[in-house]
């Protein structure tokens, strides 16, 4: 377990940023893998009192606080309407509602987790997180930039009409996923991320060659693209070689979801 | 530091480390319904509520309690016996050691969900492990309970109305 020597609530997000550029500062999401962990954090700061724990929902996005807990995304009305209840299906399964009424989103997209759901899913919005200094950041850039001491203060999605579908496969409800697949369309043109391989999320280029309503054929094309682009590795809860199998199954299903059904060649 | 915690609506103020956790403080201040099962933030049986939504009690800072209100399985007693009186029912229990987490998410799932779906029953406790049994009589249990005091289910078994829970 993790030791804290002072636990500060800041006041302002100057004031956290200060205190977290010593390396030994820590800024607390909702810490729950964090606590598992050994680090000895000097100062873990904690932002709980600045209010941003809301989603709002604007015009054109939804503005989410760092500090939301993921099972307020979970239950939002608003969000899941308008993303075909993706936002639901990529936090269900992930451990417990006690466990999602304290890990946040915050937490979750920074750390850019091998296993998180949500960073799979948000891959394949158009999502973008709000950092204290680094300003606007698209999360697909922010996935493969280095860990540094600024802090993630918002997640906007934007509200563009996507059509979207997320996708996990787990050894026994609850665990970490053995692989996610999310994907999207918007006029014909497609995104897909795939995640938990056991590496974190990536997108895979060659979704936006997909036709406007792929064949069996086209979704095998882009999980052999993702089987030879991306990276994929042997845990304790899978094989990369069994991954590998469930991208093709993963993408198919999540494909079929947004379009309702595929043509099948045989 | 310093902490002032409202423990089934009885303020407590005590003094914490940087690093203690929500369920020290409870279990040294005698709320010893709270346990910890995995200390791996999965077995769900710290679950206290923190301002009325069920939380890991092994997971959440003390600090972070501050202000707040805690309520756990000893501010809700009645309601837990009454439950525990369906549980008894339907011989759910073997050891005993996971229900006060599984009775807190219980009572808090009845208060969040109206006539929740089986699936929705299942999502809501999934959190809760079980080593003993399949859960097949804690389910029960729940349908049963949530038939008395929201309606519109089917009792299993014999579908006796047990008294003092209306």
């Amino acid at each position: 377990m993790y030791t804290i020597r002072t636990f500060k609530r800041v006041e302002s997000l100057e004031e956290a940023y200060e205190l977290n550029q010593k390396k030994t500062t820590t800024i607390l999401g909702g810490g729950m893998w964090l606590r598992l962990g050994n680090r000895q954090i000097q100062a873990a700061v904690d932002l709980s009192g600045l209010g941003l724990d809301t989603i709002e929902e604007t015009d054109d996005a939804f503005v989410i606080g760092c500090m939301t807990p993921l099972r307020d995304m979970e239950v939002h009305p608003g969000l899941n309407r308008y993303f075909q209840d993706m936002i639901r299906d990529c936090l269900k399964d992930i451990v417990g509602v006690q466990f999602r009424n304290t890990a946040t989103i915050g937490g979750s997209l920074y750390g850019r987790f091998g296993f998180s759901d949500p960073l799979t899913a948000l891959l394949v919005l158009d999502t973008t997180v709000e950092m204290y200094k680094g300003g606007m950041i698209p999360l697909e850039d922010f996935v493969d930039m280095p860990y540094d001491r600024d802090i993630l203060v918002r997640v906007h999605i934007r509200k563009d009409g996507r059509r979207c579908a997320y996708q996990s496969f787990r050894n026994t409800r609850t665990d970490f996923p053995v692989l996610t697949a999310a994907v999207s369309s918007k006029d014909g043109i497609w995104r897909a991320a795939v995640g938990a391989r056991p590496k974190k999320a990536a997108l895979i280029a060659g979704a936006a060659k997909l036709p406007e309503r792929p064949e069996k054929k086209d979704v095998g094309a882009l999980a052999k693209e993702a089987r030879d682009t991306l990276k994929y590795e042997d845990n304790m809860r899978a094989s990369a070689d069994y991954r590998k199998i469930l991208t093709g199954v993963l993408l198919e299903r999540a494909v079929e979801a947004v379009c309702g059904g595929m043509d099948h060649e045989d | 530091m310093k902490i002032k915690v409202w423990i089934n609506d009885k303020a407590i103020a005590t003094h914490i480390d940087g690093d203690t956790m929500l369920i020290d403080v409870l279990r040294e201040k005698g709320y010893k319904s709270v346990k910890c099962g995995c200390d791996t933030t999965n077995c769900g049986l710290c679950t206290v509520w923190l301002e009325g939504r069920p939380v890991l009690s092994c997971a959440v800072p003390a600090a972070r309690a501050d202000g707040k209100h805690v309520t756990t399985l000893e501010g809700v007693a009645e309601e837990a016996e009454a439950f525990g009186r369906f549980m008894a029912a339907q011989g759910a229990e073997q050891c005993g050691y996971c229900s006060p987490g599984l009775i807190m998410n219980v009572l808090a799932m009845a208060r969040e969900m109206k006539r929740p779906t089986e699936t929705q029953i299942k999502e809501y406790l999934a959190g809760n492990l079980c080593r003993c049994t399949g859960y097949e009589g804690q389910y029960r249990a729940i349908r049963n309970y949530l038939a008395v005091t929201q309606g519109d289910y089917q009792l299993f078994g014999k579908g006796e109305v047990i008294e003092g829970v209306r």
